[in-house]
């Protein structure tokens, strides 16, 4: 790649990343850096920004030489993204500008902000910026393109944002972030189709891909979002209005941002993509009219603006325009003089700006009424500040003039090819009378001529680094006006090349091309601008005109506040707050879902065909039963220990279901689980009232019923054509391996603690941190007084009332022994037999029914039965045990066990297996993964312990028990 | 047998869903329960229905689908099976938990005006 000019000492494309990577690096820094260190944190951003600027130059003479430095790493290879940076002609210029100006920027800010201000957040996000703008300049792809190009959307949010305790500057952040923003995602759109179209999203490839783009039949939409990108982040008309209301921001943000850098990240863009998307007339008639139209918007606007910064920001929409303008001609003089005029531009707007934040700074106001015949006080300031409006006004000799006479003349070239295309050079011609109005206006009314309302305070000139860098630009300004072949051809020319994609045309930067028609539009914009202004001043008198514009920005606020009108309307018409509505909801979706195919084009698919397998009059009764127990739950819900009991029998249907369908294992955990679940709900219900007292619902019921039969019914319906339909599994691989692999004959086991091992210790996960809620739930109210079941609720306003003064009736005495004998002794005898049961199922589980699962189930209803029959006290006399320790360890071991694989070099969990020979036991598989099972074992007595006793104890609050 | 197992599963959900529409925190907790048990007998269906081929392998069949019943959705449903106790028992604390706080076991935690 390099090696044009020699090689150099380090390759100059590994400084790419250096370059664009430095200044967030300098924020990080300056994040920690305290707030009043001011002088601190300039000079840290100065001398980032200043590195980055020599190495920008350093790598000049290859650039001009017409290399293409480039440097990459691969990042999300299957997206095509890769992390990388490309620096041509265009890119160069833009780095160039970013950085001097940028340098520019640092010095004044430190100058400009408060002692009081927040220095180094400042300088922070101004980092942030300025790398977000070079990643833009500098992305070697489209897709980091993108990314750069949101993150100047949001740097500058803050930026504009920066005296966050003023509304119009939260307003005005708002306002842009959300219109740059929104153009962010038409641009990732368009990039989007373009990468279709290109097969890539290297810059490289998009670029030289420029007809085959402009033949593919998605061109227009990738063109019309990539467009709506660059449009708004460049103010384009009907876009502009968010530009003015970001002028409150600090004078340097206003300065760098909307005059030298993110609103030329959109006409960047119209000169990056230009190769791939220019060229077309869809791209002439879309670019150059919306560019016309902002360049005649901003002129006339700004002429009426009584706040400076607000007259330079319109100013500033039509010059974007004007630019715009230039790259949407298809001609490619036009495009050097679009190039030629982002550089002009940046270096007069900023300089004005910056004599605004002088004059700002120094008199208190920006308000062109108050304000007047300054040129006696800053005698300095009024000088620089002449000469740039000069320059803006395009008055020969400064480097203004230069590029609207390539202007006029490209205007005048296309004018020749068209019947409607006289209106080009004419709307030029009125644009730039009106941009010499507005700039006889800035110079008039604040250097001379006197103030009409309170006079400012007396100013004087600003600490002269202040004005260091409005010096430096306007300097710059009258420099490549006077010699603009020596000073700026070299920036220029590789720019200018890079935008075309190509060579350059012949084209000549002097001042004088003889006496001809761009010269004379140049001399009537003058004149009659100038007479425009004075004409104004006399018959209507700028300063009494309360004319301020209306239009986008009243559309904008009004569209917002519709918007969050009707999202609060449909927010809180959903969620109103009850839990039936949004299961109503909820349940209705999902079935309207599932019947959707139905619905369909295809037409009725019909019911599945009835299986033909006669049930056994076992499986008949078992259902029996079932059905019946389900049905008479919802019937008898009210009493609730009835209800209880019914749900036992459902879940014991369940449970032989499974045993009638080859399914041991799931019998065996349904049976605990349902007794587990039981006792649960039994102590639970101690502290809810028995019986359910009728919620009164008219409609209500007759549409549940409905809702529950459509889910039953469609449930039904989706069973019997799953199972009527043939059948694939991959189940065949466990079956073949799981003894030659996992080491186990019962297939379920081995698949739990070895194949899925890793979901296992996901779900094992849960249900510890199920368990531990619940034990911080009711932890957390011990020592309060607690309803309890036989107390009536108290409804919202009685709540109050119930909590300041105990009520005074009794709770129902606890039964502290003797719950039952025969109870407590059966339950003492069991518990060893239990326990080695348990062990039992444990130990066998890889090849029998059995397992952590089921083990550790019989464990803890064993121990709970304790604690039901002797009574808390009872157990805790003897064995007071924290359960948490177990699902701590549970989860130890299981964990342990999968992080011991990587010891041995195996991915997490790989298991492994021998079988040694225990007496009584027989062979046991002493496989990695029967430790992991030994962890989920733990953590299913340990949680299911924590839970159960967690609302056992609840009766230990003094509240409750007494 | 199939037709009888669907229409349990039906009946099973859609009395669940009912349940849970009704306004007791407790009747949304026991119609929750109905309907876990209906999703898991769904998904344990989806391996198909066998009698008599317990995925436990054994020398003298061969391991195949023809001879065992497909293990893996048994897998699935016995983690199932044990969350959906501790869902539970999470349920009913925070009902328990809403009844103390707010004095109502309604399950907008008050009674509706």
């Amino acid at each position: 790649m390099n090696g044009a000019t020699g090689a150099p000492l380090i390759p100059l494309s590994v400084l790419l990343p250096v370059l664009a990577l430095a200044p967030f690096a300098a924020a990080l820094l300056l994040a920690l850096l305290e707030n009043r260190r001011r002088r601190a944190a300039a000079w840290i951003l100065a001398s980032v920004v200043l590195a980055g600027l020599g190495l920008v130059v350093l790598a000049g003479p290859a650039i001009a030489a017409g290399e293409v430095l480039r440097w990459s790493v691969p990042w999300l290879e299957p997206l095509g993204l890769s992390f990388g940076f490309r620096m041509d002609g265009l890119a160069w210029m833009f780095s160039l500008l970013i950085l001097g100006i940028g340098a520019l920027v640092v010095l004044y800010a430190a100058w400009y902000l408060d002692e009081k201000e927040p220095a180094a957040r400042f300088f922070m996000l101004l980092a942030l910026f300025i790398g977000a703008m070079l990643g833009v300049v500098l992305a070697e792809n489209l897709l980091l393109l993108v990314v750069f190009w949101e993150a100047t959307s949001l740097s500058s949010f803050l930026l504009i944002g920066f005296w966050h305790y003023r509304s119009d500057a939260r307003r005005g952040a708002r306002m842009a972030l959300a219109i740059t923003g929104g153009g962010g995602l038409c641009l990732l759109g368009g990039v989007l189709i373009l990468g279709h179209i290109v097969g890539s999203f290297e810059l490289d490839r998009v670029l030289a891909a420029g007809d085959q783009i402009r033949a593919h039949p998605l061109y227009q939409p990738a063109l019309h979002l990539v467009l709506l990108g660059a449009f708004t982040k460049s103010a384009q008309f009907p876009f502009h209005f968010w530009l003015p209301q970001a002028m409150a921001a600090p004078t340097p943000v206003s300065a760098y941002l909307h005059s030298a850098t993110m609103v030329k990240a959109g006409v960047f863009l119209l000169a990056r993509m230009y190769p791939a998307l220019g060229g077309s007339d869809a791209w002439f008639w879309v670019v150059t009219l919306t560019g016309l139209a902002t360049l005649l918007v901003g002129a006339y606007l700004a002429i009426f603006q009584h706040d400076l910064k607000g007259l330079l920001a319109y100013s500033t929409i039509s010059h974007l325009g004007l630019i715009t303008m230039l790259f949407g001609l298809n001609a490619q003089l036009a495009v050097v003089a679009g190039v030629f005029h982002i550089l002009n531009h940046a270096t007069f707007k900023a300089s004005l700006f910056m004599s605004a934040g002088i004059i700002d700074h120094e008199t208190g106001t920006r308000d062109i009424r108050r304000l007047g015949g300054l040129a006696r006080q800053l005698p300095i300031t009024a000088a620089l500040g002449i000469v740039a409006a000069g320059a803006m006004a395009g008055v020969p000799l400064l480097n203004g003039f230069l590029s609207k006479e390539m202007f006029f003349a490209e205007t005048l070239q296309k004018a020749g090819q068209g019947s409607v295309l006289w209106l080009l050079p004419v709307g030029a011609t009125l644009a730039g009378a009106l941009s010499v109005a507005y700039s006889a206006r800035f110079v008039h009314d604040v250097f001379f001529g006197g103030p009409t309302r309170g006079p400012a305070r007396a100013a004087h000139e600003p600490p002269h680094f202040m004005r260091v860098p409005v010096e430096v630009l306007v300097l710059l300004c009258v420099a490549v006006g006077i010699a603009p072949g020596l000073l700026i051809a070299p920036v220029l020319m590789p720019a200018a090349r890079a935008a075309l994609g190509g060579e350059l045309p012949e084209f000549s930067l002097a001042i004088w091309h003889g006496v001809n028609l761009p010269l004379a539009m140049s001399a009537l914009a003058l004149v009659g601008g100038l007479l425009l202004y004075a004409g104004l001043q006399r018959f209507i008198d700028l300063h009494r005109l309360e004319h301020v514009a209306r239009g986008g920005r009243e559309m904008f606020e009004m569209a917002q506040a519709g918007i969050v009108r009707a999202m609060r309307t449909l927010t809180v018409s959903l969620q109103n707050g009850s839990l039936q509505r949004y299961l109503l909801l909820l349940i209705g979706f999902a079935l309207a879902a599932g019947l959707l195919p139905w619905l369909s084009s295809d037409g009725w698919p019909g019911l599945p065909a009835l299986p033909d397998d006669p049930a056994p009059l076992g499986f008949v009764a078992i259902w029996a039963i079932g059905i019946a127990a389900t049905l008479a739950t919802a019937l008898l819900r009210r009493q609730r220990l009835l209800a209880l009991v019914l749900l036992g029998a459902v879940g014991l249907s369940v449970s032989l279901a499974f045993v009638w369908f080859s399914a041991p294992d799931l019998a065996l955990t349904q049976i605990l689980v349902d007794v587990a679940t039981i006792v649960l709900m039994m102590l639970a219900l101690r502290w809810l009232p028995q019986q359910g007292p009728p919620v009164r619902a008219r409609l209500g019921k007759w549409r549940d019923l409905l809702l529950a039969g459509g889910v039953g019914a469609g449930i039904t319906v989706l069973v019997l054509a799953a199972l009527t339909r043939p059948f694939d599994s991959i189940s065949p691989y466990f079956l073949r391996t799981a003894k030659s692999e996992g080491g186990g004959t019962n297939v379920v086991n081995v698949i739990l603690v070895d194949y899925r091992g890793f979901d296992t210790f996901g779900e094992i996960t849960v249900l510890a941190i199920a368990a531990l809620v619940i034990h911080a739930l009711v932890v957390s109210v011990r020592g309060r007084q607690l309803p309890l079941a036989g107390q009536p609720s108290v409804d919202a306003r009685g709540q109050a009332q119930a909590q300041a003064q105990p009520k005074a009736t009794a709770p129902p005495p606890t039964p502290q022994t003797h719950a039952s004998l025969m109870l407590e002794v059966v339950s003492r005898l069991m518990l060893p037999v239990s326990a080695l049961v348990s062990v039992y199922l444990f130990l066998r589980g890889h090849n029998l029914p059995g397992g952590g699962f089921i083990a550790g189930l019989v464990l803890a209803i064993a121990l709970v039965l304790q604690f039901v029959a002797n009574g808390q006290r009872w157990v805790d006399e003897r064995a007071r045990i924290d359960f948490r320790t177990w699902v701590g360890w549970g989860l130890l071991i299981a964990g342990g066990t999968g992080i011991g694989s990587w010891l041995v070099g195996a991915p997490f969990l790989t298991s492994s297996y021998d079988y040694p020979v225990w007496p009584l036991v027989g062979a046991v598989p002493l496989a990695s993964a029967a430790l992991f099972d030994l962890g989920v074992y733990l953590t299913v007595v340990g949680s299911t312990l924590v839970a159960l006793l967690a609302i056992a104890r609840l009766r230990d609050t003094p509240g409750a028990s007494r | 047998m199939t037709l009888l197992l669907a229409i349990a599963i039906g009946v099973l959900a859609g009395t669940g869903v009912w349940l849970m529409l009704r306004a007791r925190s407790f009747e949304l907790i026991v119609g929750l329960t109905l309907l876990s048990n209906a999703v898991n007998l769904f998904i344990f269906a989806m391996g198909r229905l066998r009698v008599g081929a317990e995925p436990i392998i054994d020398a003298t069949r061969a391991p195949t689908l023809a001879n065992y019943t497909d293990p893996l959705p048994q897998a699935l449903v016995l983690t199932a099976i044990v969350i959906g106790f501790a869902m539970t028992a999470l349920l009913l604390v925070i009902a328990l938990r809403a009844r103390m706080e707010t004095g109502s076991d309604h399950v907008d935690g008050q009674e509706p005006r």
